[in-house]
């Protein structure tokens, strides 16, 4: 019926036509009334096919109830009726059928004897075997009753035991004390984090008693991982290192027993507007000169502080350096393209005199000679400040620095061709070019104390060339990535160089061509490296304001190695657009440090 | 696989068992090809003769001695007695979980019998024992009673291999311990026939086959030995000194001995009462592990050996709010109670476990705390109570806490010290230099010079730390790494247990401020 339920009819007749559907003459609002007024609405059925609503009999409403239980729909029939057995076990006197027994239920059955004689063959050939009979030995025994500890098995010779789990804390007891109970955002951040990546793989939890405590729902899952760990995750014997961190410390001579060396800083000189970029000292001790990014060079009285004079010049000081030789009172300044050779007139007026006439002697050559570099004598204005020549470069030259004997001097220049070395001899006033190739970025140059040999240090290496045979004697390994600066020892067999990587490389130019040993105790990049001319100390200057000096000792003895021990910190210079030592210098003869930084001044540290 | 053999290729327990693995492989595949042919007969005949294995000679290859399989026990235990919790449906075998069952109880059963039970916790996670067989310790932890919410990314079949192998280690472990002690294996109830023990009653308590191993698993009763003890048997033992043993070891050893006989008796005489709201079986076997007496209600399970009514009971385990009627003469106790006193070796102080009153924190007696870490107070108490210290009195104990405090500050403090003399001595520097620039810049003025006095230790401090740091600086590089990574660990345990105390403060101001205000609230 319910196809049709869309459709106006609900079937067709036999000859085709629609039979359509009774006309509806309920509402819902009649069947309702109907429903409340009529007693035997209960047992009124629509029939659909004519819309007509019966009633149903007693009878009918009967036979409904029984097919709702499952009953039969018959009253009078009997489900349980006594059986009749037809065929029984029971011989009777008149049997249901009268056929005369099979000839076949008397003689043995073929196919029977075939099987069986299948069955004797198999066994017979022992394809068929009697069933095993079952053990008997117990399930458990004493195992161990002949243990033999030395009788392990070649693969559990390295037996790794599985490791226990981790005993629980205070933090898993269902009443913990209150402070392993964490605060709302430990749990937050608990819940963020990986799983893998938690301290505690559960919250701590409180609960009031033991009946309020819940199953665990993690239980199964932790025993299951437990038993992939066991299973899965290769085991490896790890040593733990136990050791005391104390032990770890080198022992070192004590900083007192290895004194004098710089510990407090004792002046500071004032004056230059900007970045104080290099220092030099009279040989004497008596004088310093420090140049500046505000194009001054500054004359000081080391023991007052007090500027004695300060010589305004064209261009940015770069490098400064007081002549060595104690009988000649001449400095040597880098500004942009030129150095500049000043008389100070500072000390002894017989000394700087010699040094005017010295200079005055000078008698040109007949000849001129081709000179990568132009000397020029000082104008009668320059000259009234002091500057005595010029050495007028080709390009701007960035360091400057005396051979010991004061005669001879060095620049380099800022240049990448084979031009960026040159050596100068005041006395006869002419430079020449000691290098007819490039080497890379020359960094720094300096001349040894004693012997003739000259230190030119390029990105990564130093290289040492003796002046007299003119070549090349030794080249150097920093094992850093950019050197900075470079120094000396007055002994001349120990080189320090500092590099921008924040490491001092200590060469021991007899032991190998690599450092002897690499020391990091900067933060920062090191500017600037220094050694003491009398005391076993050497100093590094760096970008994160400290100068740290240390005791460099060199033995006579040439089986023992120098003994370096940093003995002090100092610290004083303010860091100024991220510079902050640039320059470090000891005095020639007491045990003190001087340093310029970019907070434009210098101190004094004795 | 019937067995559930799922092992990865590279396992060694695959090597091992790779012969009647294979003759298993067979048996499977005949059986699905009988089964597809619906020849029953067959099906039987190869059910019939299933091939079986053996996992013994494998244990005794991984474990060539008891200490060894001793010492790997604590998995297989927890495993059995996850296993003994499971439903008999669906998950895995249920002679599996049948086994796991006797044989959880049975380590239980001698565990009583050795008194060898030390430390019990109460974890979120379950239940931890430790107990001390043969001088190893061994910890397993056992769910709380409840039914699993089995997880669907847990692969049974591993964990069912596991526990194969786990309870045949079990069983071996188990006949040689209970032999040790001259205990019958399988475990005979003593003093009864297995006659006596079927349930006179009509009613029936459990199927015959299990009635036993319920019996069993009451633990209510002591076990029947091959050989009568004889008092004669508990010989004092000779004490030889270990070489290299100073006297004062020696003494600590002694006391050790004695304490630890102690704690074995720490029940003896009580006689307990298990309401029927306490986990029965875990409170059971901690009891009887110490000597004491202990009954349940009838109803509640098999064994029960006395009534609630019984006069001499001492104390009586409960863990409801508030009881409707108290007998007079017994202690009415949480079950914290027992843990605790367990834990402390000592039966401790009942009143602060009375019905309804606010529990202590129960603490692990798996930490030992080193030199440095946080201890809380309630340590600190048990600690001094242990020591045989009065710490009834308050104030004593606020000034432990505060002392303790104070400690862990001056600790603080000299880490920061190290940090702080360099800024320090920048400071001074800075000072040094305005000074300077003063008195350039001021008229020249001359005042009375202040002697200063100079803290000679921390001088000597400062430099002593500067020394240290200049040492430092020469480290090897690896050297220092290490020493860094040491440093670093120290610094953050500190920082842990000083993050630890600093909480334990707030709370317990916190709580005062509410006393206070309570009681103001109260005057007013």
């Amino acid at each position: 019926m319910e196809w049709y339920q869309d459709f106006p009819h609900i079937g067709y007749d036999l000859e085709g036509k629609k039979i359509y559907k009774p006309i509806r003459n309920k509402d819902e609002l009649d069947k309702f009334l109907e429903k409340m007024e009529n007693p035997d609405y209960w047992r009124t059925v629509q029939d659909k096919m004519t819309g007509a609503d019966i009633k149903l009999t007693d009878e009918q409403v009967d036979l409904v109830h029984r097919l709702q239980k499952g009953q039969f729909g018959d009253v009078h029939f009997d489900p349980y009726e006594p059986a009749i057995d037809f065929f029984s076990h029971e011989v009777m006197i008149h049997p249901v059928t009268n056929r005369p027994a099979d000839k076949r239920s008397f003689i043995p059955s073929l196919i029977e004897k075939e099987k069986v004689s299948k069955l004797v063959h198999a066994i017979k050939m022992g394809w068929i075997k009697p069933r095993k009979p079952k053990e008997d030995t117990p399930t458990y025994y004493d195992l161990w009753a002949h243990e033999d500890p030395n009788s392990i098995l070649g693969r559990h010779k390295m037996h790794v035991p599985a490791p226990k789990m981790k005993l629980p804390g205070h933090e898993e007891s269902y009443n913990p004390p209150p402070e392993y109970l964490p605060s709302e955002e430990e749990k937050l951040a608990w819940e963020q984090q990986e799983p893998a990546e938690r301290k505690l793989n559960f919250v701590p939890r409180q609960y009031r008693c033991l009946r309020a405590v819940p199953a665990y729902s993690r239980f199964i899952h932790e025993r299951f991982e437990r038993c992939l760990d066991l299973y899965l995750c290769p085991r490896q014997r790890k040593m733990r290192v136990n050791v005391d961190p104390e032990d770890l410390i080198p022992k070192l001579p004590k900083p007192r027993d290895l004194q004098p060396f710089p510990t407090t800083q004792a002046l500071v000189y004032r004056g230059h507007s900007s970045l104080v970029r290099c220092l030099s000292i009279c040989p004497g001790g008596q004088w310093l000169v420090s140049g500046s990014d505000d194009c001054t060079v500054r004359f000081w009285e080391v023991s007052t502080a007090r500027c004695m004079k300060t010589l305004p010049l064209a261009g940015v000081v770069k490098s400064i350096s007081w002549n060595p030789n104690p009988t000649i009172c001449l400095v040597a300044i880098a500004v942009e393209q030129s150095v500049l050779l000043v008389n100070p007139s500072l000390g002894d007026k017989l000394l700087y005199g010699a040094t005017d006439q010295l200079l005055e002697s000078y008698v040109a050559p007949e000849e001129e000679r081709v000179q990568p570099v132009q000397w020029v004598a000082a104008t009668t204005e320059e000259h009234g400040k002091g500057i005595r020549l010029v050495v007028q470069h080709s390009r701007p030259v960035k360091q400057v620095t005396w051979h010991g004997k004061g005669d001879y001097f060095a620049s380099v220049l800022a240049d990448n061709s084979n031009m960026q070395v040159l050596i100068h001899q005041t006395s006869k006033r002419w430079s020449q070019n000691p290098f007819r190739k490039s080497k890379g970025l020359v960094q720094c140059v300096l001349f040894h104390p004693i012997r003739p040999y000259f230190f030119v240090a390029t990105q990564r290496y130093v290289r040492v060339y003796n002046l007299l045979k003119q070549e090349l004697t030794k080249k150097l390994m920093t094992n850093c990535k950019w050197v900075s600066s470079m120094a000396i020892h007055p002994g001349g067999d120990n080189i320090i160089c500092g590099s921008y990587d924040s490491k001092l490389a200590w060469f021991d130019l007899d032991l190998s061509t690599r450092p002897y040993q690499l020391l990091r105790h900067h933060k920062k990049a090191l500017r600037s490296v220094a050694f003491h001319k009398h005391y076993p100390l050497f100093a590094s200057g760096s970008d994160d304001g400290s100068v740290i000096v240390c005791h460099g000792m060199v033995y006579n003895d040439l089986l023992q190695n120098p003994l370096l021990v940093p003995v002090k910190v100092l610290k004083g210079h303010a860091l100024t657009w991220d510079l902050g030592v640039l320059d470090v210098l000891f005095h020639p003869t007491q045990p003190w440090v001087f340093s310029s930084g970019a907070d434009g001044t210098v101190r004094l540290f004795t | 696989m019937q067995g559930g053999l799922h092992l990865p290729p590279s396992s060694p327990w695959k090597r091992a068992l790779s012969l009647p693995f294979s003759a298993l492989q067979v048996f499977v595949r005949k059986l699905r090809k009988a089964y597809g042919k619906s020849e029953w007969s067959t099906v039987e005949r190869l059910k019939d003769n299933k091939p079986s294995y053996k996992l013994d000679h494998i244990v005794k290859e991984r474990y060539p001695t008891f200490i060894d399989a001793l010492r790997d026990l604590d998995d297989a235990l927890s495993m059995c007695f996850l296993f003994s919790t499971f439903p008999r449906t669906g998950k895995c075998h249920v002679q599996i979980i049948q086994l796991c069952r006797r044989l959880s109880v049975e380590f239980l059963n001698y565990v009583i019998a050795s008194r060898s039970l030390r430390k019990v916790f109460l974890s979120i996670k379950g239940i931890y024992y430790q107990a001390e067989v043969l001088g190893q310790p061994i910890t397993w932890i056992t769910p709380y009673a409840f039914a699993h919410d089995h997880p669907t990314d847990v692969d049974y079949r591993v964990m069912a291999t596991f526990t194969e192998f786990y309870t045949t280690l079990l069983g071996f472990v188990n006949f040689r311990l209970y032999h040790s002690l001259n205990l019958l294996y399988p475990p005979k109830i003593e003093g009864q026939s297995e006659v006596e023990l079927k349930p006179t009653e009509g009613e029936a308590y459990a199927m015959d086959s299990e009635s036993y191993l319920e019996k069993l698993s009451a633990l209510s009763a002591s076990l029947a030995r091959v050989v009568a003890p004889t008092p004669e048997d508990d010989v004092e033992m000779d004490e030889f000194p270990v070489e290299g043993e100073t006297a004062e070891q020696m003494d600590a050893r002694k006391k050790e001995q004695e304490v630890l006989e102690k704690q074995k008796k720490l029940f003896e005489g009580l006689r307990f009462f298990l309401n029927r709201e306490v986990p029965r079986e875990p409170l059971a076997f901690i009891i009887r592990c110490f000597g004491g007496q202990v009954s349940w209600d009838k109803s509640l399970c098999i064994g029960a050996t006395y009534d609630v009514s019984d006069p001499s009971i001492t104390h009586q385990i409960v863990d409801r709010p508030r009881l409707e009627q108290q007998v007079v003469g017994r202690y009415y106790l949480q079950p914290q109670w027992v843990f605790d006193s367990v834990n402390a070796k000592l039966c401790l102080p009942v009143a602060d476990y009375f019905p309804g009153v606010l529990l202590p924190p129960h603490l692990s007696p798996f930490v030992t705390e080193q030199e440095g870490d946080y201890i809380p107070p309630e340590k600190l108490k048990l600690l001094a109570m242990q020591r045989g210290e009065n710490a009834g009195e308050e104030s004593e104990e606020e000034e432990e806490e505060e002392e303790e405090d104070d400690n862990d500050d001056d600790d603080e403090e000299e880490e920061e010290e190290e940090d702080d003399s360099e800024k320090e001595e920048e400071t001074k520097l800075k000072k040094m230099e305005e000074q300077k620039t003063q008195s350039k810049a001021l008229p020249v003025k001359v005042t009375a010079g202040k002697v200063r006095l100079e803290d000679k230790q921390r001088l000597e401090q400062e430099q002593q730390s500067e020394e240290k740091r200049l040492a430092i600086m020469m480290m090897k590089k690896r050297e220092k790494y290490l020493y860094k990574k040491i440093m670093f660990g120290k610094k953050r345990k500190v920082r842990e247990a000083n993050k630890l105390a600093e909480k334990r403060k707030a709370h317990d101001t916190a709580i005062k401020e509410e006393k206070k205000k309570n009681k103001k609230a109260r005057r007013a």
